[in-house]
């Protein structure tokens, strides 16, 4: 398929949409990805992610929107997890891990006891990014000005949790209250991720661009701006790919985003070795 | 009424139920020089943290010139200890001296060019100004330490808290360090915290021994009873006149010795 067949893929509304929404999606995960990575609670991210499986199950069963359900138990859930992080951090760790498998063992209960239904689990689970409705793509564009607007507003106070917490806490930042509005960003990334990649594959598009800026960049926004537009980069290639070979959109982004995380990788090792010979 | 910079009163604090600090009161007036001193392990650290308000104490009351360490934030600048874990953060030098100004007024707005100005001297005043633009990753660790130190006098601060600031610098910058820190003394009050007698100088007036309670002298003097019950063999012991001296304590070792 040529340059031609590329322009016809994109089209197409269905085309179109996955392309929208993949777009929006690049914009929060790639700020709140790179927050998640310097802050190094990849583990929680992952936690609320799975965790929000519970909400998708307990939304099918009282028969609300799923992705209503999986908003509110995400937010709870987080909170929770902060709670536990700031008060207790020896076991942070293990209570996260149990969150994580609680709410999956929930949604997938919930869902079991919803007579006749027989929903697709594979799409939350992969994602569904050619079947995105306008309606989430709405939602997506709002999270996103949130995102942008509380991350702009707090910027310093972010930077400087992020980098010392305690020297942060002594300025009169206060951790408590910053560390919970990003753990509720994180769960509304997540959600929208959920969509595109589906929630096994969130921690990867979430994790792979900010660590592949991580080494070509000496501040938090210029981290951020890279996060961004390797997204973009993966989503727009991994679409494109998809529709061509005819492949599962999720997993084909995510190879996508591994091979140039590897190339990355190798790239760095290759400059060290030359920069050291 | 001039009120004690730093003013604690019977304060304990638990780690996991184990006692960390018990019942230490502390006084230290404005222009103080505070040494506080102890081995590795004494709640040195904890002791710190406690006046800027990270931890709360389990009993007894803390006030900074009279307020509480919640109000006073943006008073004291804090030198922590240089133990570095994320080595890649995306930070260069000069932001980092510039989280110093979050205490301001206002702390989310972008940094004026007074912020700016005020790092900048702060910088050259520890001689990393040209390393501005590097990221704090690809410091050496008694670079990151003379940072850190920036980044604690772009406070502006009444109070300057420093927790081993010599560990891991050059002897060089420990005799330029000492300099500054009796300079900045003229309008500041300053407490040190070291496990190592070294950071004792003629500039200290004022001398505490740390080993869960705290055996505090208004002199710059260490008492061996301090010493003693603080260590548990007693070590230097120090002196200060007009005239900085050491005395060399013997070592329990020698006294057997000697009987």
């Amino acid at each position: 398929m040529g340059e031609q067949g590329m322009i016809e893929a994109f089209q197409s509304e269905f085309m179109r949409n996955a392309l929208l929404a993949g777009l929006l999606a690049g914009v929060a995960c790639g700020i709140i990805g790179t927050l998640v990575v310097v802050n190094r609670i990849v583990f929680i991210a992952g936690g609320i992610a799975h965790a929000a499986y519970g909400g998708i199950g307990l939304a099918i069963f009282f028969g609300i929107p799923p992705l209503a359900g999986a908003v509110g138990f995400a937010l709870m859930v987080s909170g929770i997890m902060s709670a536990v992080t700031l008060t207790n951090k020896q076991r942070a760790d293990t209570v996260v891990g149990v969150l994580w498998a609680v709410g999956m063992a929930l949604g997938i209960i919930m869902i079991d006891l919803t007579s006749g239904y027989n929903v697709d689990l594979m799409s939350y689970l992969f994602g569904s990014i050619l079947a995105v409705p306008r309606s989430d793509i709405l939602m997506m564009a709002l999270v996103d000005f949130g995102v942008l607007a509380i991350v702009g507003t707090l910027y310093n106070s972010f930077l400087a949790m992020s980098f010392d917490e305690e020297f942060a806490s002594a300025m009169g930042v206060r951790i408590g209250m910053l560390y919970y509005v990003l753990l509720a960003m994180i769960a509304l990334s997540v959600i929208m991720l959920i969509r595109i990649v589906g929630l096994v594959l969130v921690i990867a598009l979430l994790t792979i661009p900010p660590f592949i800026a991580e080494k070509f960049c000496r501040s938090l926004k210029a981290m951020m701006a890279v996060s961004v537009l390797l997204n973009f980069l993966f989503t727009v290639t991994g679409l494109w790919f998809s529709y061509t070979f005819n492949l599962t959109s999720g997993a084909t982004i995510i190879m996508i985003a591994a091979a140039f995380f590897f190339a990355s990788v190798a790239y760095e090792k290759i400059r060290e070795h030359v920069g050291g010979g | 009424m001039s009120l004690s910079a730093i003013e604690m009163d019977n304060v304990s604090f638990f780690y996991n139920n184990h006692p960390v600090l018990m019942n230490v009161s502390l006084r230290v007036e404005e222009q103080d020089f505070l040494a506080i001193m102890g081995p590795n392990g004494s709640g040195k650290t904890t002791l710190l943290k406690i006046i800027l308000g990270i931890l709360n104490p389990a009993r007894g009351s803390i006030r900074i010139f009279g307020k509480t360490p919640l109000e006073a934030a943006g008073m004291i600048g804090y030198v922590p200890q240089d133990t570095w874990l994320n080595k890649d953060f995306p930070v260069s030098v000069q932001d980092v001296a510039l989280m110093g100004r979050l205490g301001r007024p206002g702390r989310d707005r972008r940094y004026t060019s007074d912020d700016r100005l005020l790092a900048a001297k702060v910088l050259q005043q520890v001689g990393m100004w040209d390393y501005r633009d590097r990221p704090i990753g690809k410091l050496s660790g008694g670079q990151r330490q003379r940072v850190l130190i920036a980044r604690a006098l772009t406070v502006e601060p009444k109070i300057l808290l420093l927790d081993e600031p010599t560990s891991s610098v050059d002897a060089q910058f420990q005799t330029d360090l000492h300099s500054l820190l009796k300079e900045l003394n003229d309008s500041i009050t300053i407490v040190i915290v070291s496990h190592d007698v070294s950071v004792l100088s003629g500039y200290i007036n004022s001398v505490a021994c740390l080993n869960r309670t705290l055996y505090h002298h208004d002199s710059g003097e260490l008492t061996e009873e301090m010493l003693n019950a603080a260590y548990q063999c007693p070590v230097d012991l120090i002196a200060h006149g007009q005239v900085p001296h050491r005395v060399l304590r013997k070592h329990d070792h020698e006294n057997i010795d000697e009987r």
